[in-house]
This record gives structure tokens, C-alpha cells and sequence, in this order.
């Protein structure tokens, strides 16, 4: 075949599949601007799906339970996470090797089954609470459990392998020297974690944050089984979804993509002049 | 003990998951002094420098700085900085922040830590570097990093651990006058790890070569080339013909088939002893004069001389020659009784 | 460097209390009745629900199938392009998959609806209604356009470190198009098919809200059946727990035939 018509053919095929990710969110943006409320005939430009979506306070509330979640499971999963990855670095092979696989679990386990596991050990819990409760005649452990917290450790465990697969191989790129250099001129221990370990891991803990916050924001599935009566945003949407005709979904979801498109920009563009920035320094 | 001395190691064992690293090992170091571990990987050099930074805790055995025992003295409490193989700068700070560290440890007044680190810098050639970043720096330029940041704190003692090992040969040699520039301007004691017996030579006031944790000899260049002590150090320390021999009498060996005057005496008579002659120290002359004759199987130009395969009597002797012979060509050779150096012969 | 193993304690304590401890207790509930007593009921139980199970194992492979051969092009174009036009293009794999997969699955049930847009479409030219909502096919689209960067990805990443001498190599030596494809290609990308496959299989078998929107109530999953034994109508933790346990021992199935080759490739992607 000659080149060109391989070319021709490459770039047809590609358009093709492009097309095939972005025409259904196409459609969706374009039917967030439609009048009436139907899915397939476009009658007049409006912007009252948006109007009633920023009011709509079941999904601002949904979404601010979304972000203040993520932010609290990220936190701690970043620090539990990099504390266990610094630990598990001075470990031995064999041990590495378990807890990298224990680690493995959550991720290739299927996420329904997290949830419902995380589901029966919190009703378990509750059913342990409630007999203990009454045993002590007084109600020392706390019973009603489902929401907060149990959302909370949720995300974390979900989170948290993350956290070690990201920050633990920067850690065995580290020149252990800088540890011991910072130790030679003059820091204690504590003072060479933060003077000089930390500041080499940041990058990695940075973007394992960054990673634990997209993650517990887009998650549904563990989050449908232990929320109790709390919704986050996909647990919203889910329950719009359901009431089979809302435009208020397409405005949302336009949104949304508006929003992580300009977030993918603003990073690209960052690194790229940071890029440059190192560039001009040769 | 020696006033002189500022480090003093004392049966020093070292080992890690049962295999010994440091064997018994003993050593002083003198004030003011160059001194190098010079060996093959594995000897144990680098442990050595490591039980004097604090890195590594002996075993068994003391460590003395000026007098006082530190073993199980923190790397943090030790008047000693360490040169690290690939530098170890920390790459998240800039060249004055690298170099500054230590100084901002000890709490030091901003001007004095800036007068101080900018000193350094100009000591090591990189005025105006200051801002720049780690990464953007050669290699040569790093390892100067490196030392500034050792030397600003003012050690009483610099360790060095190959720092000259990931730089090419143009530049190696460069920093290796410039290590003994920046020694004898400090006017302290530096210590240097390296396994290439000529960087050895070029720098050193004292050389000490070791192998499988053990220390083989002790002594000032010229010793160490001239005077090795046993095979391992003369095969190490440049190219040489050892040869068994038979010690006749004082000052006269008998080698190769032949009877050699010599200038060593002190043996048993009739002893069995190893003699060690330098390429460079055969003279090479016609069949007739030489005290012994060879056949010449090999010429090699090597820039300054010629590097002459010579057999004779099943000995393979390699001579170093600023004249050519042919390869086939039958040769005599000459040694002076100055040139045969006679050690006891080692088991191995 | 650091010798402190106890920084490793929290972690394990967490790990071991909230992901250990609750698959023991699915055991446990599969094991047991209502009352607490050991049966192996709930296990036989399942054999009722075999079509459902078959027909989750069948739609996921389909999906998987499809998947890995709509991917492997795209994977081998991209790895071909320029290392700034890769990034970017990389990026536009990525950038649906950050869209929440609720939304994405939303959009297809608006597009596939009877009166949606697709037949409207069709409709000007003639042809159709079909129903297109509802029915496994939808199922196995719907599984398809969500998880296709997942096969995409891990496929390009094996790609990119196959130098393009390699393939030129090859061609000197006389291969043809097809044989480099089953020469060199597949050979030197089987770490990335091999994530690629499990990071597409294992959610599609598992899912239950692809099926719930677009296969309607007609085409239930293993998913389907075990969120009904959770917080549906069913609701039967015993039973719930004995269907984890077989889905798991299926993903546990597949993950044993992919990772002896996709080890690091599993890494690469996390």
C-alpha cells in the first residue's frame, strides 16, 4: 500500500474513533442549551437548564459533600500513605512484596465488591454496637454510623493504595546519600526528613493527592453502598438519572467537562513553562 | 598517642549479614595530611570513610578524633563532611542553598552565612553560579558544589568518597590538582577514597592500600611504588614483573637462572623471596651484554614508550622502552641492582 | 535510609480492618444463614441465577473482544506520532474517562432511546426505528464506550517501547503489513493487552449501572443481582455475599491468566 493512502487511512480511523468518544458529550452539550425538554429535537436556545441547575440545591449540596470528602480523605490517605511508604521502604523483601499485594487488592478487586464488604463490616459494626450497648446498659459505642464516617473510610481505603504506589517508587529513586549528606552537615534525623526527604517526595505526594482527590470525587459505586442517606455529586446524579427526563443532566454535565478541560489545560500550560523555565537555564 | 594525629582507628570489624568488611583493621591519621584508601571494590575503603563519617557503626573497635573516642557518635556531631560519590546535592535547592545548608543548620547570622558561602564558591571557581539550579550544572561543576559544601562548615576533616569517579579523564585530572590546591589552602586533614592507583599517587601524602578489609601497606607515594610490601600491592600499584627468587646472601639474589646484585639484605640466607622489578627499570641492550636474553613476541606504542612482551625462560617480563625492538627480534636485558626491590614471599 | 518500619503500622492497621477483615466477613455471610449457622445453601443457590451469569461472562468478553480491537490500532497510531502530538493526543483519550461514568452512560441513553437522536437520524434516510435501548447490544455499547481508554492506554504504553527500528527490521526482512501485525506487534505488546484486558473485563463483569440504563430491566448482571441482595428488593445479605465470593473467584480467574505477562504493566497505569 502506498504511503500516503496509509496516512489517509490512519487519520480516518482515528477521526472516527474520536468521534465515537466525544459525539455522545457533544450532543449532551449541545442539548444543554435546548428549550423544550426533549433529548433529540433541538426547538430554541435557552440557558434555563443551567439557571435551575445552579439552583437546584439537592446538587449543590451533593457537590459540596463531594468536594469536603474528598478533601478530608485525601488528607489523610496522603498522610497515612507517604508514613507507610516510608516505613515499607526500609523493610525487607519479602514483607515489601506482602504489602504491595495486600495493596494490590482494593485496585483489581471489583469495586462492587469493596462496597458491600465495606457495607456488611459497617452493618456488622452497627449489630456488635447495638448488643455491646446493651450489655453495658448505656450507649457508649456509637450505633447509627452510616454517612460521614463510614463514607470517610471508605474513600481512604480506596484511596490509600494510591498514595503508596505513587510516592513509594520515587522513594526508591532517592539517592539514599541525600539522606545521609544532609545528616553530615548537621541535621538530626527529624531535621533531614523534612529538610531534605520531604521536599524530594513532594512532587510524588502532590500528585497522589491530586490522584486521591479526583478518585473520591468521581467515585459512585463504594460510595452507593456505604453513604446511608448522604449523597455525594455521582450519587445525585444517579438518583436524576433515574427520573428519566432532566436536561438540568446535560447543563451538569457540560459543565463538568468544561471544567476538567481547563483544569487539563491550566497543568499542561504549567509543566510546559516549567519546561521552558529549565530549558532557558542551560 | 601522637599529637599529630586526628583520627585513630583501633581494631575497627565490620560486617554486614556475616560477611566481614573491616577485619581488625588500625590506622592513624595525621593532621593536615592527604591521605587515600586506595584499593580494589570490596576492599573495605569505602567502610573505612563511612566508620569516620559516622555512617557505619564498627562491630567491635574505637574511633578517636583529636583524642576522644566517638564511636556511636551521629554522622550530626562529628566535625567531620563527606563528599559524597555522585555529589548527593539536594536537588530542590539552588547552588548557594546547597552550599548555605550546613551553615543554616548551626544557626549562623545571615551575613556572615552569606559572606561565608560566597567565599567558598569563589575557592571553588563557581562565582556567580549562586542562583543557578542543581540540574542545570556539569559534572565537574556539581563535584565543585559538593566540596564547597563540605569545606563552608569548616571540617576538621574532609572526607571523600571517589568524587572524581562519574568525570572524564580531561576533567579528572584537572580536579585532582585542584583537590590538592583547595587541601593545602584549607590547611586540613583530607581524606580520599579511590581505587585508581594513579589519582593515588598524584595527590597523596600518605597511601593507604587495602584489600579485603585488610591493610595491606602504609607509606608515602614513593614508598608505595618503589618499596611495595608484598606482590598485591607492587601488581596493584602499576605494572610489574614479580618474579620467585632465592636470596643468596645480602645483596645478592638469584632470579630468572641468573645471580643478581642487589641492595636488600636482612634475609635468611638461601630464603625464598619474591623480587619485583618496574617495566621502566630494564634496560635493554644487545644479546651480548644483557645479563639475561629474551625473545621479543610483542610491541605495543604507548604514546610516551614502547611496551615490549619479552620471554625468557618461560617468564613473560614486560618492559616499558622509549626505543622500539621487532617482534622475533632476540633482545639482552639489563637491571641494576637499584631496580630489584625483594619482598618475602607471600603464601598466596 | 529512614529505618522506621512502624510508620508502615497505620497503614497496615487500616488496610487490615477495612479491606481484610470486611472480605472475611463476606466469607463469613456466605457461609452462613440468616441465623448464623454454617450451610452451603446460599452457594447452590446461585446455580438458580446461572443465565445471569452467563450472559455477565458473555456480555463483558464481547465487550473485551471489541475493546481490544477497536483499541489496538489506535494504540499502535499513536505510539507512531510525534512526542508532542502524542501528548496531546493522549490527553483526548483521557479527558471522557475524567467525565464521571454516570454522565457518559446518561448520554448514550438519550442517543439510543426510540425516539433519540440516532433514529432520528436514520429516520431522515429512511430506515428504522430500531429498538435500540434495552437490549444487550446496548449493554455491551455501553460497556464499550466507558472503558475503551482503559484498553486504549496500557496498549499504547506497551507500544511506545517498541522501537520503530524494529518494525523497519522486520519489513527489510521481508514481512508484510499482516505479519508484523502477528509477528512483531502482538508478540512485543502482550504486557499492555494483558492490563488492557483485565482493566476492561473486570469492571464490565462486575457492573451494574450500565446494565440498569441501558439494558433495562431485561439484561440483569452479576452486579445487578448482588446490589439487589444489598440495598434492592431482594435483599439477602447470605445470598449477596455467596455472589461476591463467585465474582470474585472469576476475577480471580482472569486476573491469573493476564498477569503473569501484564505485571508491570498493572503498575504503569497506577
Amino acid at each position: 500500500m502506498k504511503k500516503k493512502h496509509w496516512r489517509a487511512l490512519q487519520r480516518a480511523y482515528l477521526v472516527m474513533l474520536f468521534s465515537f468518544l466525544y459525539l455522545p458529550i457533544a450532543v449532551m452539550a449541545v442539548f444543554s442549551f435546548n428549550e423544550s425538554k426533549s433529548r433529540s429535537v433541538f426547538t430554541g436556545f435557552t440557558l434555563d437548564w443551567y439557571k435551575s441547575l445552579f439552583s437546584n440545591s439537592m446538587i449543590l449540596d451533593a457537590l459540596a459533600l463531594s468536594l469536603v470528602i474528598a478533601v478530608i480523605s485525601a488528607v489523610i490517605s496522603t498522610v497515612l500513605g507517604t508514613m507507610a511508604a516510608i516505613g515499607i521502604s526500609s523493610m525487607d523483601r519479602r514483607s515489601r512484596l506482602i504489602i504491595s499485594n495486600l495493596s494490590y487488592v482494593p485496585i483489581v478487586n471489583p469495586e462492587i465488591i469493596t462496597g458491600v464488604s465495606l457495607m456488611l463490616l459497617f452493618v456488622a459494626y452497627q449489630s456488635f454496637a447495638a448488643w455491646a450497648n446493651s450489655e453495658m446498659g448505656s450507649a457508649v459505642l456509637p450505633e447509627a454510623i452510616f454517612g460521614w464516617p463510614t463514607l470517610l473510610i471508605a474513600h481512604i481505603s480506596f484511596c490509600l493504595p494510591y498514595v503508596i504506589f505513587n510516592v513509594s517508587p520515587k522513594l526508591r529513586q532517592m539517592d539514599v546519600r541525600l539522606y545521609e549528606a544532609a545528616l553530615d552537615l548537621g541535621c538530626t534525623p527529624k531535621q533531614a526528613f523534612f529538610k531534605v526527604v520531604l521536599p524530594e517526595l513532594m512532587p510524588a505526594i502532590l500528585s497522589a493527592f491530586l490522584i486521591c482527590i479526583t478518585y473520591s470525587i468521581d467515585d459512585f459505586i463504594i460510595s452507593y453502598f456505604t453513604c446511608g442517606t448522604l449523597q455525594t455529586l455521582p450519587i445525585a446524579i444517579y438518583s436524576m438519572t433515574r427520573k428519566k427526563v432532566s436536561p438540568e443532566i446535560n447543563a451538569l454535565s457540560t459543565i463538568m467537562f468544561l471544567a476538567i478541560l481547563a483544569i487539563i489545560l491550566i497543568t499542561n500550560f504549567m509543566d510546559s513553562r516549567q519546561y521552558h523555565k529549565d530549558q532557558q537555564k542551560h | 598517642m601522637d599529637n599529630n594525629v586526628i583520627v585513630s582507628l583501633k581494631n575497627i570489624v565490620v560486617d554486614f549479614d556475616d560477611q566481614i568488611i573491616l577485619n581488625g583493621l588500625s590506622l592513624d591519621i595525621h593532621d593536615k595530611e592527604f591521605v587515600t584508601f586506595l584499593g580494589p571494590s570490596g576492599c573495605g575503603k569505602t567502610t573505612t570513610l563511612r566508620v569516620i563519617g559516622g555512617f557505619v557503626e564498627p562491630k567491635s573497635g574505637n574511633v578517636f578524633f583529636n583524642g576522644q573516642d566517638i564511636a556511636g557518635l551521629p554522622p550530626y556531631k562529628r566535625q567531620v563532611n563527606t563528599v559524597f560519590q555522585k555529589y548527593a546535592l539536594f536537588p530542590h535547592l539552588n547552588v548557594f542553598e546547597n552550599v548555605a545548608f550546613g551553615l543554616r543548620l548551626k544557626k549562623t547570622e545571615e551575613r556572615e552565612v552569606r559572606r561565608r558561602v560566597l567565599e567558598m564558591l569563589e575557592v571553588v571557581g563557581l562565582k556567580g553560579f549562586e542562583r543557578r539550579n542543581i540540574a542545570t550544572l556539569s559534572g565537574g561543576q556539581q563535584q565543585r558544589v559538593a566540596i564547597a559544601r563540605g569545606l563552608v562548615n569548616q571540617p576538621k576533616v574532609l572526607l571523600l568518597d571517589e568524587p572524581l569517579g562519574a568525570l572524564d579523564l580531561k576533567l579528572r585530572k584537572e580536579m585532582q590538582l585542584e583537590l590538592k590546591r583547595l587541601q593545602r589552602e584549607m590547611d586540613i586533614t583530607f581524606v580520599y577514597v579511590t581505587h585508581d592507583q594513579e589519582e593515588a599517587l598524584t595527590m597523596s601524602d600518605t597511601v593507604v592500600v587495602m584489600k579485603d578489609g585488610l591493610i595491606q601497606q602504609i607509606g608515602s607515594p614513593e614508598d608505595i611504588y618503589n618499596e611495595p610490601e608484598n606482590a598485591f600491592v607492587a601488581e596493584f600499584i602499576g605494572e610489574s614483573n614479580i618474579l620467585d627468587g632465592l636470596m643468596l646472601r645480602d645483596f645478592c639474589v638469584e632470579f630468572a637462572g641468573n645471580e643478581f646484585a642487589c641492595v636488600d639484605k636482612g634475609f635468611a640466607r638461601n630464603q625464598l623471596v619474591q623480587v619485583v622489578v618496574r617495566p621502566e627499570d630494564i634496560k635493554v641492550v644487545s644479546p651480548i651484554q644483557g645479563q639475561l636474553t629474551g625473545l621479543v613476541r610483542e610491541v605495543i606504542f604507548k604514546g610516551v614508550h614502547f611496551e615490549m612482551h619479552v620471554e625468557q625462560g618461560g617468564f613473560e617480563w614486560i618492559i616499558h622502552s622509549t626505543q622500539a625492538s621487532q617482534p622475533g627480534e632476540v633482545i639482552g636485558m639489563c637491571i641494576g641492582p637499584d631496580e630489584i626491590h625483594i619482598m618475602a614471599r607471600t603464601e598466596d | 535510609m529512614l529505618q522506621k518500619k512502624s510508620l508502615a503500622g497505620p497503614y497496615l492497621v487500616w488496610m487490615v480492618a477495612f479491606i481484610i477483615a470486611p472480605l472475611l466477613i463476606v466469607g463469613y455471610f456466605a457461609l452462613t444463614d440468616a441465623a448464623g449457622n454454617f450451610t452451603l445453601d446460599n452457594l447452590t443457590t446461585i446455580g438458580r441465577y446461572s443465565t445471569v451469569f452467563a450472559r455477565s461472562l458473555i456480555l463483558a468478553a464481547i465487550a473485551t473482544v471489541i475493546c481490544l480491537v477497536l483499541a489496538f490500532p489506535v494504540g499502535y497510531f499513536l505510539s507512531r506520532l510525534r512526542a508532542s502530538k502524542q501528548h496531546i493526543m493522549q490527553m483526548l483519550v483521557m479527558l471522557p474517562m475524567w467525565m464521571n461514568f454516570l454522565l457518559r452512560t446518561y448520554a448514550w441513553m438519550s442517543l439510543l432511546e426510540k425516539n433519540g437522536i440516532i433514529n432520528r437520524v436514520l429516520g431522515l434516510i429512511g430506515l428504522g426505528p430500531f429498538d435500540m435501548i434495552n437490549t444487550s447490544g446496548a449493554v455491551v455499547l455501553g460497556m464499550v464506550y466507558n472503558y475503551l481508554p482503559y484498553m486504549i492506554l496500557p496498549l499504547y504504553t506497551a507500544m511506545t517501547k517498541i522501537d520503530h527500528s524494529i518494525i523497519e527490521a522486520a519489513q527489510d526482512l521481508g514481512a508484510g503489513m499482516g505479519k508484523i501485525v502477528t509477528r512483531v506487534l502482538i508478540p512485543m505488546s502482550v504486557p499492555g493487552i494483558a492490563t488492557g484486558i483485565t482493566m476492561v473485563f473486570v469492571p464490565a463483569v462486575s457492573t451494574f449501572i450500565i446494565s440498569r440504563m441501558l439494558g433495562g430491566g431485561s439484561n440483569l448482571l452479576i452486579g445487578d443481582l448482588i446490589e439487589l441482595q444489598f440495598l434492592g428488593n431482594s435483599y439477602n445479605y447470605n445470598l449477596g455475599s455467596a455472589m461476591s465470593l463467585v465474582l470474585m473467584v472469576i476475577v480471580l480467574l482472569c486476573m491469573s491468566f493476564t498477569t503473569d505477562f501484564g505485571e508491570e504493566g498493572v503498575e504503569g497505569v497506577v
